[in-house]
C-alpha cells in the first residue's frame, strides 16, 4: 500500500482531502469540548460558591501559557506559509518551533499543577478543581498529540515531502489555541 | 483546484501582535475591581481573539464557505444542548421542583470561605 | 469468517486481519456484529426464560440470580446497539457501499478506516471481558444512570461498570474515526459527473447518519470521562450531595441517545430505498424529497432527547417543549415511508427476499412509530414510562432496524459481497418465520406494559397484581415465540454459510440495478474498477419510457 488510493487524490468537494479531514476532525472536537465546557459553565453559574475555590489558580502562569501557545500559533501559520512558497526546510523549522511552544505550554502546566496539588488542590477537592483539571487535562492531551504528530510531519517536511500536512496540522494547532482561549477566563479570570 | 490560501498571506506577526496586547488587557481586567467590567473584558476579548486566530490563521475567511457554516452549526448546537439542559442544572428550582442538594451546596459554600475539603 | 483454503498462503494477515482494503474491514465489522448478535441473542434468551419460568434452571445457563438478570439486560441491551446495530448498519454497510456507489477504490484513508476496526474489535474485547471480572458485566442499565452507574455499592458490578464505559468510548472512537472517513470519502472521493442529487440514497443517508453521530456523541464522550472519574477518582461530577447533578448525566446521554436511534434508522431508511427501487422496477418517487425530508429529521432529531426524562424531574415547561418537538419529528419520517409506498405505486413489483424483508420494513417500523406517540406525549408518557410498552415500542422500531433492514441489505447485496445468490425458497421460510414470531414477541409486550408491568424486574411474584395467571401466560407466549424466532435464524445461518460455496454463481448485476457497484464484478476485485467510471445521470432510472432495457446504469453514456 505505498500509492495512495484515488480516493485521496479526488477533490469533489473543491478542497484538498487531507484538509477536508482536518476540519471535520476540529467539528467533532468543536463537541467534545463544548459538551464539557457547557457543563461546567452551566455549574459555575448554578454554583457561586466555587468562585472560593477559583480564587487559587495562578492566573499569571494562566496568562504566560496563553502567551505561549499564541506565539507557537504564529510559528504554526507561518510554517504554512513556507510550506506555500515550497520551502520544505524552513516549514521544518517553524513546526519544530511550534512543537517546542507545545512543550513549554506542558512544562509550565505541569509546574502549576504540582504547586496546586501540594496546596492541597486535587481532582476530588470539590466541583471547581475537578473540571479544572478534566477540562485542562483533555486541552494538555490535545496539546501533547498535537506536538507528537507535528514533530513527525516536519521530519516529512524536512525532505520536502506531504507539505500539504504542514497547513492541516497548524489548523489544528490554532485550533487547541483556540480552546485554550476561552478555558484561559473561563478557569483563571472569572471568580 | 488550486489552495485557495496560496497567495493570501497576511501580516502574521502584526496578527500576533494584536493578540498579544489583548490578552495584557484581558489579564489587566480583574485588577479594575469591576466584577462586570473585567468578565466583559476578559469573555469579550476571548471571542475576538478567537475570531482572529480562526480568521487569519485557519484562513476561514478564505477557505470554502460551506467550512464556516459547519462550524457555525456545531457552536450552535452546542448552544442548544446548553439552553435544554441548564434549565434543569443551573437552576436549583423550578416549577413544581427544588434541588435542596444543590441549595445546600451553595448555602455551606457562602459561609465557609476557602476551598470545601474533603 | 469463512474457512477458505487461504490458510497456507503467506498473506493470510494481510489479508484478513489487516487488510486496508474497504470490503475486507466491510466484512470484518459484518461478522463480528453477527457474533455480537449471536451473543445478544443468547442473554435474551436467558432473561426471557427467567421472566416466564422464574428461578428455573435455564437450559445452557443454569439458575439467573437477580445480579445476574440486571446484567443480562444491560448487556443485551448494550451488544445490541452499540455492537450489532451500529457496526452492521453504519460500518458493515457503510464501508462496502460507499467507494463501490460512488465509483471509487477505496476509502480516502485506508490505514485509518483499519485502525477504526481494530479499535472496535478491542472495545468487544474490553466488553466481553467484563463478564468474566469480579461481580460479573455491568447490571445498571444501558442509559448507566448515575448515581446507581457511579458507585459500586449500588450496582454491585464496580469493575464491570467501568469497563463498560471504557469499551463504550472505545467503540466510539472507532467510529469517529471511520465516521469521518466516510465523511471526507464521500464529499471528495466522487466519481466525475456524479452529482448532489447523482449520489444513491443510501449512501446520503449513511453519510447523514455518521455526521449526527459526530455531532451527538462529542458531549457523551465528555461526559462519560466525568462518570469514569466518579467511579475511579472520587469527583462528584454526577453527585448531588457535592455540588454535581445526575440530571447532567442524562441529559449528556440523551443528546446522544435519541439522534443515535436515527443514526441507525437513516441508514435502514437508505437501504430500503435502494432495494425498494430496484423491485419495483419504477424510479424512486421523489429523490429530493426523501434527501430534503431526512435533513429535516437530522435537524429536528438534535431537539428531540429529554423526552426520555419526562419523569426524571426536569422542569415540566422543558417537557412541554420536547413533547412538541417530538410530536413534530413524527411528520418527516411518515412523509418519507409515504415517499417509499408512492414508489411502489404502479410498479412491476418482484416479490423476491430482499423487497419481502423491505416492505416488512415498512409495515413494522409503522408501529413503532405509531406507538411511540403515546411515549413523546408528555402527558401519557408518565403513565407508560419504564414499562414494558417501551421495551415493545422500542422493539418495534429497532428490530425493523437492526434486523429487518439487515436482512433487506444483506439479501439484496449478498451477491456482490460473495459472488454467489442466497437461496430464495430457505430466504422466504425465514422471512415469514422471522416476521410472524417477531410480532408475536412483541404484542403480548405492548398489553403487559399497559397492565402496569415495570421493566428491569427479576421476577413479578413478589407483586399481586402482576403475578396473576393472565400476565404470566402473556410473558410465556412472549418467551415461546422468542425461542421460535432464534429457531429461524438458524435458517438464516444455514443458508449464509451453504450459499457461500453452494449458491449458484452472480453475474455482475443479478437484480438489474443501475448504482455503480454491479457494473463490476461480483466479488468486485481489489481496486474494484477496472476503468474508473463517470457518472450520467441519477440512480433510479427504472423503466425509462422509449429505452428498451427497464433500467439504465448510472456509468452508461446513453
Ligand atoms: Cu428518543
Amino acid at each position: 500500500m505505498s500509492s495512495k488510493p484515488i480516493a485521496t487524490s479526488r477533490s469533489a468537494a473543491g478542497l484538498p482531502t487531507a484538509r477536508l479531514v482536518t476540519w471535520w476532525v476540529i467539528a467533532s472536537e468543536i463537541f467534545i469540548f463544548g459538551g464539557l465546557l457547557a457543563s461546567y459553565v452551566m455549574h459555575r453559574l448554578g454554583h457561586p460558591e466555587w468562585a472560593a475555590q477559583a480564587a487559587h489558580t495562578h492566573t499569571w502562569a494562566g496568562a504566560l501559557n496563553t502567551f505561549v501557545l499564541l506565539t507557537s500559533s504564529l510559528f504554526a501559520v507561518l510554517a504554512h506559509k513556507a510550506a506555500d512558497s515550497g520551502d520544505g526546510a524552513r516549514a521544518a523549522r517553524f513546526l519544530r518551533l511550534t512543537a517546542l511552544g507545545g512543550t513549554t505550554f506542558l512544562c509550565i502546566k505541569a509546574f502549576e499543577w504540582t504547586h496546586e496539588i501540594e496546596a492541597g488542590f486535587v481532582l476530588s477537592s470539590g466541583g471547581f478543581w475537578s473540571f479544572y483539571y478534566t477540562a485542562a487535562g483533555l486541552h494538555g492531551l490535545h496539546v501533547l498529540a498535537g506536538v507528537i504528530i507535528m514533530l513527525f510531519f516536519a521530519a516529512d517536511a524536512a525532505r520536502n515531502e506531504e507539505l500539504q500536512r504542514v497547513e492541516c496540522i497548524g489548523i489544528y494547532w490554532h485550533f487547541v489555541d483556540i480552546i485554550w482561549i476561552f478555558l484561559f477566563p473561563l478557569l483563571y479570570i472569572a471568580r | 483546484m488550486s489552495s485557495p490560501t496560496h497567495a493570501h498571506h497576511p501580516a502574521y506577526v502584526k496578527i500576533w501582535a494584536v493578540l498579544v496586547v489583548l490578552l495584557m488587557v484581558s489579564v489587566l481586567g480583574p485588577l479594575t475591581g469591576i466584577r462586570w467590567l473585567m468578565l466583559l473584558l476578559a469573555f469579550g476579548i476571548a471571542v475576538v481573539k478567537a475570531y482572529l486566530v480562526a480568521k487569519n490563521f485557519m484562513h476561514v475567511n478564505i477557505e470554502q464557505r460551506w467550512i464556516a457554516y459547519l462550524l457555525i452549526v456545531s457552536l450552535a448546537l452546542i448552544v442548544v444542548l446548553f439552553a435544554g439542559v441548564a434549565p434543569d442544572v443551573m437552576k436549583h428550582r423550578g416549577l413544581h421542583w427544588e434541588n435542596r442538594a444543590a441549595q445546600q451546596a451553595v448555602e455551606a459554600g457562602a459561609h465557609a470561605a476557602g476551598p470545601a475539603h474533603e | 469468517m469463512s474457512a477458505e483454503a487461504h490458510h497456507a498462503e503467506p498473506g493470510f494477515f494481510r489479508k484478513y486481519l489487516f487488510s486496508t482494503d474497504h470490503k475486507m474491514i466491510a466484512m470484518q465489522y459484518l461478522f463480528t456484529g453477527m457474533i455480537m448478535a449471536v451473543i445478544g441473542g443468547y442473554l435474551a434468551y436467558v432473561f426471557r426464560m427467567q421472566l416466564a419460568y422464574p428461578s428455573q434452571q435455564v437450559p445452557g445457563y443454569g439458575v439467573v440470580s437477580p445480579n445476574e438478570y440486571n446484567s443480562l439486560v444491560t448487556m443485551h441491551g448494550t451488544i445490541m446497539i452499540f455492537w450489532v446495530a451500529m457496526p452492521v448498519l453504519l460500518a458493515a454497510f457503510g464501508n462496502f457501499l460507499i467507494p463501490l456507489m460512488i465509483g471509487c477504490d477505496d476509502m480516502a484513508f485506508p490505514r485509518i478506516n483499519r485502525l477504526s476496526y481494530q479499535v472496535f474489535f478491542l472495545s468487544a474485547v474490553v466488553l466481553l471481558a467484563s463478564f468474566l471480572v469480579q461481580g460479573g458485566a455491568f447490571g445498571g442499565a444501558w442509559t448507566s444512570y448515575p448515581p446507581l452507574s457511579a458507585k459500586g455499592a449500588y450496582n454491585l458490578t464496580p469493575v464491570g461498570a467501568s469497563m463498560w464505559l471504557v469499551a463504550v468510548a472505545l467503540e466510539f472512537v472507532a467510529f469517529l474515526l471511520g465516521g469521518i472517513n466516510f465523511v471526507v470519502t464521500t464529499m471528495n472521493g466522487r466519481a466525475p459527473g456524479m452529482k448532489m442529487y447523482d449520489i444513491p440514497i443510501v449512501v446520503w443517508m449513511i453519510v447523514l447518519a455518521t455526521i449526527m453521530f459526530m455531532f451527538s456523541v462529542g458531549p457523551l464522550i465528555a461526559g462519560a470521562v466525568m462518570l469514569l472519574f466518579d467511579q475511579l477518582l472520587g469527583t462528584g461530577f454526577y453527585d448531588p450531595g457535592r455540588g454535581g447533578d445526575p440530571l447532567l448525566w442524562q441529559h449528556l446521554f440523551w443528546f446522544f441517545g435519541h439522534p443515535e436511534v436515527y443514526v441507525v434508522l437513516l441508514p435502514a431508511l437508505g437501504i430500503v430505498a435502494e432495494v425498494v427501487a430496484v423491485f419495483a422496477r419504477k424510479k424512486l418517487f421523489g429523490y429530493k424529497t426523501i434527501l430534503h425530508t431526512a435533513w429535516a429529521v437530522w435537524v429536528l432529531s438534535f431537539v428531540v432527547w429529554a423526552h426520555h426524562q419526562f419523569v426524571a424531574g426536569i422542569d415540566p415547561r422543558m417537557a412541554n417543549v420536547f413533547s412538541i418537538t417530538t410530536l413534530l419529528i413524527s411528520i418527516p419520517l411518515a412523509e418519507m415511508v409515504f415517499v417509499y409506498i408512492a414508489t411502489l405505486y404502479g410498479g412491476s413489483i418482484r416479490l423476491a427476499t430482499p423487497m419481502l424483508w423491505a416492505l416488512a420494513f415498512m409495515a413494522e417500523f409503522l408501529i413503532g412509530g405509531v406507538t411511540g406517540i403515546f411515549l413523546g406525549a408528555s402527558g401519557t408518557d408518565i403513565y407508560f414510562h419504564d414499562t414494558y410498552f417501551v421495551v415493545a415500542h422500542f422493539h418495534y422500531t429497532f428490530v425493523p432496524i437492526a434486523i429487518i433492514a439487515v436482512f433487506a441489505g444483506l439479501t439484496y447485496w449478498y451477491p456482490k459481497m460473495f459472488g454467489r445468490m442466497l437461496n430464495e425458497t430457505l430466504g422466504k421460510i425465514h422471512f415469514w418465520g422471522s416476521i410472524i414470531t417477531f410480532n408475536v414477541i412483541f404484542i403480548p409486550l405492548f398489553i403487559t406494559g399497559t397492565a402496569g408491568d415495570q421493566r428491569r424486574i427479576y421476577s413479578y411474584a413478589q407483586f399481586a397484581e402482576q403475578a396473576r395467571p393472565a400476565l404470566q401466560h402473556l410473558r410465556v407466549v412472549s418467551t415461546l415465540a422468542l425461542l421460535v424466532f432464534i429457531a429461524f435464524q438458524l435458517i438464516f445461518v444455514f443458508n449464509f454459510l451453504w450459499s457461500l460455496r453452494h449458491g449458484q454463481r452472480a453475474e455482475a448485476n443479478p437484480w438489474m440495478a443501475n448504482t455503480l457497484e454491479w457494473t463490476v464484478p461480483s466479488p468486485p476485485p481489489h481496486g474494484n474498477f477496472a476503468d474508473m467510471p463517470t457518472v450520467y445521470r441519477g440512480p433510479y432510472e427504472y423503466a425509462t419510457p422509449g429505452r428498451r432495457e427497464d433500467f439504465w446504469p448510472q456509468n452508461v453514456p446513453n
